[in-house]
């Protein structure tokens, strides 16, 4: 028995995609791999019910043997025995992922980050501080897929 | 009897009308894709964690987060959503008459987004706590401070419960006014679908009653202190989202009425114009032939 699962960031629905027609996919997959708040997490299907926060970090679930790499941000998981939903801020295919462009965003990240007084304005801190990590999990997949 | 002057000069006035409602039709054309596709894109996203977050309350232990149940005092908190400008038909008319239509016991205290909104509340002489004036397209930064806002006035338990008053973007001509609890946690309409109905209501599909014991990590009240913030901006979010798409598309409709209406107006005056200028020829013809008649 497969596992369902549904991959949705707020700008878009990731997985499962559209195929020609339009027509949603079924989204079934036989694993999924992701960073869970207390470490990775494999989930298999009939896995007890389980929410945990999601990490930023790499996302992976496989269909037939092959394996899909996905940068993921923070976000909320919530598995039940039938599939697993993922809610987060951003979700990219590891073949979309422009390594420079993602480099340069890091850059100014951090630069914003110096100027920013910490304690004064927390929430400008909090979202350059998760900008920094999604930015950081993209190169760290783009880099391990490259050696490998 | 107007003369052809007359006439003339208010042809030229409704064709300046048409003009200006034209090209702000083609401005809230525009306006209005961007909107759309901003209010779809964000939708699943919201109704999804919807979904989860009512199907995690009917398991989370009692009182494991304040979101999760109503506060201790009598008080509600009305976060009204309406558009800034007006020439949009009876967009933000019909979303105050269901606001007013509705029945809301207890105290009830009006935070707003939007200039009619507060033009409203004032005119109803209700009580305004709070504006938020956001610009156009909406930016999800703005929206966050309503969102903070409206969690540290739930927490301070003095309210009941917290309702949103959105226009629901279904489609391009049918926008519904929606009331919808935020707080606590309930299944709310986004897009004119409840893509999943609740408890509250006894109609939930039978899967969904299925008792599910989660595991929680680390644990329930580490996930539901980081998600549930989250969950109350980006719904709030998405509810502007909707409210901006019905806007603009609601003044797109009713701009290219005023069109229509403009140029059957023209019609009209131009052929009435051209009636009498046909009749003050006939007659100037008539004067001449009889004039000649009684020379001869």
């Amino acid at each position: 028995m497969p596992l369902k699962l549904e991959i949705v960031t707020s700008e878009a629905r990731v997985f499962p995609t559209k195929d020609a027609d339009g027509k949603l996919g079924s989204g079934m997959v036989d694993s999924v791999l992701l960073p869970g708040s207390d470490g990775e997490l494999g989930v298999l299907p009939m896995h007890a019910p389980l929410v945990t926060t999601l990490q930023p970090g790499e996302l992976r679930f496989s269909i037939g043997g092959k394996s899909t790499d996905l940068a993921v941000g923070e976000g909320l998981v919530e598995i039940t025995q039938e599939g697993v939903r993922v809610l987060t801020d951003m979700a990219v295919d590891a073949d979309a992922i422009d390594e420079k462009a993602v480099e340069e965003a890091l850059e100014r990240a951090k630069k914003s980050l110096a100027e920013l007084k910490p304690g004064e304005q927390q929430e400008e801190v909090a979202a350059v501080m998760a900008m920094i990590q999604r930015s950081t999990a993209q190169l760290h997949l783009k880099r391990k897929r490259r050696t490998v | 009897m107007p003369s052809t002057r007359d006439i003339r000069r208010r042809i030229k006035s409704v064709k300046n009308t048409a003009q200006i409602t034209k090209a702000m039709q083609l401005v809230a054309a525009a306006k209005m894709k961007k909107a759309q596709d901003q209010a779809a894109n964000g939708r699943a996203y919201a109704e999804l964690m919807n979904k989860v977050l009512v199907s995690l309350r009917e398991n989370a232990e009692e009182g494991v987060h304040p979101f999760f149940n109503e506060g201790t005092g009598n008080k509600t908190l009305v976060l009204l959503i309406a558009s800034d400008k007006g020439l949009c038909g009876a967009l933000n008319t019909n979303l105050f008459k269901a606001l007013i239509n509705k029945q809301i016991p207890g105290e009830v205290e009006y935070i707003t987004i939007g200039k009619k909104a507060v033009q409203a509340i004032n005119r109803l002489r209700r009580t305004l706590v709070a504006d938020f004036p956001i610009k156009d397209p909406a930016r999800f930064p703005d929206v966050r401070v309503v969102g903070k806002f409206i969690q540290d006035k739930f927490r301070t338990g003095e309210y009941k419960q917290v309702l949103v008053c959105f226009n629901n973007f279904i489609n391009t001509v049918t926008i519904s006014p929606t009331i919808e609890k935020l707080l606590p946690v309930n299944p709310v309409t986004l897009g004119g679908k409840r893509d999943w109905v609740g408890v509250g209501d006894g109609s939930a599909p039978a899967e969904a009653k299925v008792d599910r014991l989660y595991t929680f990590e680390p644990n329930a009240a580490a996930v539901f202190d980081s998600v549930l913030p989250q969950y109350v901006n980006d719904t709030v979010y998405q509810m502007v989202l909707e409210s901006r798409a019905s806007e603009h598309s609601s003044r797109m409709v009713a701009m290219k009425n005023a069109t229509d209406n403009a140029k059957q107006m023209i019609k009209d005056l131009s052929l009435e114009y051209n009636k009498l200028r046909q009749a003050a020829i006939t007659n100037e013809l008539l004067e001449i032939t009889t004039a000649k008649m009684a020379l001869e």
